[in-house]
């Protein structure tokens, strides 16, 4: 890993360097004469929006910058929150605990890399924040971690404290494993159906639910007048502590699911055994149960139409994201690629095509519905004065094809200006054209 | 009313529309008031595209509907060639994860006996949602070891393999390695400074002396056709199938990728006296000079990766071609896939963004793509003889939210329904 990464630093360096902000408790900028999309308050053909300490301080016409704030021109640009994807798997040193079905200690808070370029692939599309998730080798995965693409920055500040806590579920052909041989002398991980996926959901669920009572009756026991002298606690689980946190709903569930029966039994689990789902993941069959999705506020986070990969993908159509928000579901666009993520906004605009979403409505699939699903809509996902500084500036409009990111900000501070970048570009090729110094040392 | 009345009424009713088809003549359409972009000359800012028997008859502003034509007003709309891919696996990949469903790839690494054309499902899903997108012809490429194979060049539409072929052979396809790094699949790790893999010259080292070996077989072969006397060398498919390539009677398409071995392969076509296409490129900037002296056009890969090597710059991928046309090569896109066959035009307007010519762009989609392959005199643009293969657009045609109104094949009104639109229709009656 070291090769890659230095080679990598080799071709970022300068724009690393300038992506490292001054400032660790939030930046001062003021944008100037962009079409201002906020999303949530309509679009101001000409307006400015000054951000201060990290926080949106004021958007209008004709705010006068400062003393000591950096200005951006945008004329003739567009100028938009930070695009947020709510489901990826960049800047984590491991991604799926898959040597077992129930892992829900596993968690990848505990394995954020910084380093991933990733980040950097990120801000150049826009996005200032990713929900990174646990993979979806078993029914029970780990806790996912929310955020922000602060490239530069050791990875504890990159972590949205504010987000909703969030326990990664899987379902199908993945837990399954149906694409995997098993090899002589291997024997096949239970669970192998959709059956077994199910009922291994609601035994983990019931034995929490058995454990926290365990501890309830000791506890009880323990503050009691004259504990009893032979008092025993119960053994600690780790697992267990995790899903009594999503029962005591201090945890939401996020379900990677694609088929329309699994993801309709989930919902039925939940009911029984008491726990909230935030989101379904992926849920390419989402289409055929909107109805039941909208009912019950449950959101989804979806490709545009990135599909037939594999068989329960094969019924996943275009009009999905667009159908579904139609019908009043809570949908986002997501990348789950370390590339895709730069593209997001063009993934957003092919609902406008399949879908027949608006440009507003398209455009909120990438900023406030994510915000919203991850709980963080109340600081993200829109340009409103005391929300964060997260901002990104493109040159044409986001749902256009022709459109490009060309600059970066979070809370307030510049993570990617890709004219700074073409300069140092620039530099580097004429520095490496020019002919080397004879016996210097440097 | 009365009865007499009413019955006449009735018939009228019922013979209506036979009436007025009897008074049209099959196979001539006038399409009106369009906004026409032919690609190959300029627009006309509202003419009439006049189809007879599956070809432009006649185009331009003052064009006279003829009697008997069937007339579609176009107004609002903008008309354009259907898009050609430049390298797909339509109709060879239907569920990219399920073997069964998969006949892109042959086992083993050289072969040249596989075409794409006998394999291709004529009646995949695929096809119809690139079609309904305004996608009219794709190459079909194998894909595989160091030579994989025949493509076919189809017109997206028709009852069988054979009826779609506009070329049986396109190219014979051959693979240098990739660049390892790229692409951000699952988990976007793992990737970062990149290094070449294998060894692009020592691979074209091997082909070399296939590709002897296939020349003294036919030698021999020939040589004894002609004398009796001599032994009659054992039928060999491998070098029987290279013949074709060797003699310049099919384009090799290499899949070049890194710098080097794009100057590599340069000097490799030069050599064998090959006509050559080159496909990937991802690199091609680096040596766009070269190529451009070469006169080898280029069909770019997906440009849904990311830069091969992180040196290239975030944004290598989407500057490459206008680069690469800047330097004066001719270029074409490509989606490079089955599944999202529908994208192409979004490729073109990616590079757009980065650089490119948006007139290039729509090139690079349409009239280059035909000429690379060699079939230009029939597609690849609006002209008078050409096939009447034709798009009607609400919007520029590159638009992610452009919609496609109508798609003439060959003079046919095309399907558009698909996969997409059948279920979501199951659905909506829920």
């Amino acid at each position: 890993m070291k090769k890659p990464l230095l080679s990598c630093l080799l071709g970022f360096v300068l724009l690393a360097a300038a992506a490292l902000p001054a400032s660790a408790d939030g930046g001062d900028i003021l944008i100037k004469n962009g079409t201002i999309l906020t999303v949530t308050k309509g679009v101001i053909v000409k307006g400015d929006v000054l951000v201060m300490g990290g926080l949106i301080k004021q958007i209008g016409e004709n705010i006068s910058a400062p003393a000591g704030v950096r200005v951006v021109d945008a004329t003739g640009r567009f100028v938009l929150p930070g695009i947020i994807d709510s489901h990826t798997h960049i800047a984590l040193a491991g991604t799926n605990e898959g040597s077992e079905a129930i892992t829900p200690e596993a968690d990848v808070g505990t394995v954020i890399n910084a380093d991933d370029t990733s980040i950097l692939t990120a801000l150049s599309g826009g996005v200032t924040m990713v929900h990174t998730m646990h993979g979806s080798a078993n029914p029970i995965g780990g806790p996912n971690v929310v955020l922000k693409t602060k490239w530069g920055r050791p990875s504890e500040e990159l972590v949205v404290k504010e987000a909703l806590p969030t326990l990664k579920f899987a379902l199908g052909e993945n837990v399954k494993q149906s694409g995997r041989t098993v090899q002589p002398g291997q024997i096949q991980r239970y669970p192998a159906t959709r059956m077994g996926a199910n009922a291994i959901i609601r035994r983990e669920f019931l034995k929490a639910k058995n454990y926290m009572e365990q501890w309830d009756r000791y506890n009880k026991a323990a503050a009691a007048k004259n504990p009893p002298k032979n008092l025993v606690p119960p053994r600690q689980d780790l697992r267990m502590e995790v899903l009594a946190e999503v029962l005591r709903g201090n945890m939401v569930a996020r379900c990677h699911s694609y088929q329309a029966t699994e993801t309709l039994e989930f919902m039925e689990l939940a009911k029984e055994l008491g726990f909230k789902i935030a989101c379904f993941e992926h849920i390419w069959e989402g289409y055929k149960i909107a109805d039941e999705l909208a009912a019950a506020g449950i959101g989804i986070s979806v490709f545009a139409d990135s599909w037939a990969y594999k068989m329960e993908a094969a019924e996943g159509i275009a009009y999905n994201a667009g159908y579904c928000a139609k019908r009043g579901v809570l949908v986002s666009i997501n990348s789950d690629s370390g590339e895709r993520i730069r593209r997001l906004f063009n993934d957003a605009a092919k609902t406008m095509k399949y879908g027949g979403l608006s440009e507003e409505e398209a455009l909120n699939l990438i900023t406030i519905n994510p915000a919203i699903q991850l709980g963080v809509d109340r600081i993200v996902g829109s340009l409103e004065v005391g929300k964060q500084g997260d901002i990104a500036i493109f040159n044409e409009h986001p749902m256009s094809a022709y459109t490009r990111c060309d600059m970066t900000i979070i809370e307030g501070d510049v993570y990617f200006d890709r004219e700074a970048a073409l300069k140092d570009r620039e530099e580097a090729a004429k520095k490496a054209a020019a002919p080397r110094d004879k016996g210097g040392v440097s | 009313m009365t009865k007499r009345a009413l019955l006449i009424a009735l018939l009228v009713i019922i013979l209506a529309p036979f009436a007025s088809a009897q008074a049209k003549t099959p196979g001539l359409i006038a399409i009106t008031n369009a906004r026409i972009i032919p690609v190959v000359g300029g627009e006309i800012p509202k003419g009439t595209i006049i189809i007879k028997d599956g070809v432009i008859a006649a185009i331009g502003a003052d064009v006279a509907v003829p009697p008997g034509a069937e007339v579609f007003d176009a107004t609002g709309l903008r008309a354009y060639p259907g898009m050609i891919d430049g390298y797909s696996s339509l109709g060879l990949v239907e569920v990219s994860g399920v073997a069964a469903t998969v006949d892109s790839r042959e086992t083993g690494r050289v072969n040249p006996q596989a075409r794409a054309l006998e394999a291709v499902r004529y009646d995949s899903m695929h096809i119809p949602i690139a079609r309904s997108n305004g996608i009219t012809a794709a190459v079909v490429a194998p894909s595989g070891g160091l030579i994989s194979g025949v493509s076919c060049l189809l017109r997206l539409d028709g009852w069988t393999n054979r009826a779609m072929a506009v070329k049986a052979a396109a190219a014979m396809h051959i693979e240098l390695p990739g660049l390892r790094g790229a692409r951000g699949g699952f988990g976007g790790m793992g990737r970062g400074g990149a290094q070449v893999r294998a060894d692009g010259p020592t691979l074209l080292a091997e082909l070399k002396e296939l590709f002897n070996a296939a020349r003294a077989y036919e030698k021999r072969r020939d040589a004894a056709a002609k004398n009796r006397l001599l032994a009659l060398p054992e039928y060999n498919q491998t070098y029987e199938c290279l013949l074709p390539l060797l003699k310049g009677e099919m384009p090799a398409m290499i899949s070049v990728h890194s710098e080097r071995d794009i100057r590599a392969a340069i000097a490799f076509v030069r050599d064998e006296k090959l006509k050559a296409v080159f496909y990937g490129v991802e690199q091609g900037f680096k040596a766009a000079d070269e190529i451009s002296k070469a006169g080898i056009p280029v069909v770019l890969g997906s440009l849904y990766d990311l830069p091969p090597v992180w040196e290239d710059g975030y944004d290598a991928l989407f500057r490459n071609p206008g680069l690469l046309a800047k330097a004066g090569v001719k270029i074409a896109f490509s989606s490079s896939s089955a599944s999202a066959a529908k994208d192409l035009p979004y490729h073109a307007a990616k590079a757009a963004a980065f650089g490119l010519d948006k007139t290039e762009a729509l090139k690079a989609v349409t009239i280059n793509t035909a000429e690379i392959f060699g079939v230009e005199r029939t597609l690849g643009s609006l002209e008078k003889g050409k096939a009447a293969n034709i798009v009607l657009a609400d919007n520029d045609i590159l638009e992610l939210r452009t919609n496609i109104k109508r798609v003439y094949i060959d003079g046919r009104e095309a399907d558009l329904s698909n996969r997409y639109t059948e279920l979501l229709e199951k659905f909506k009656r829920r």
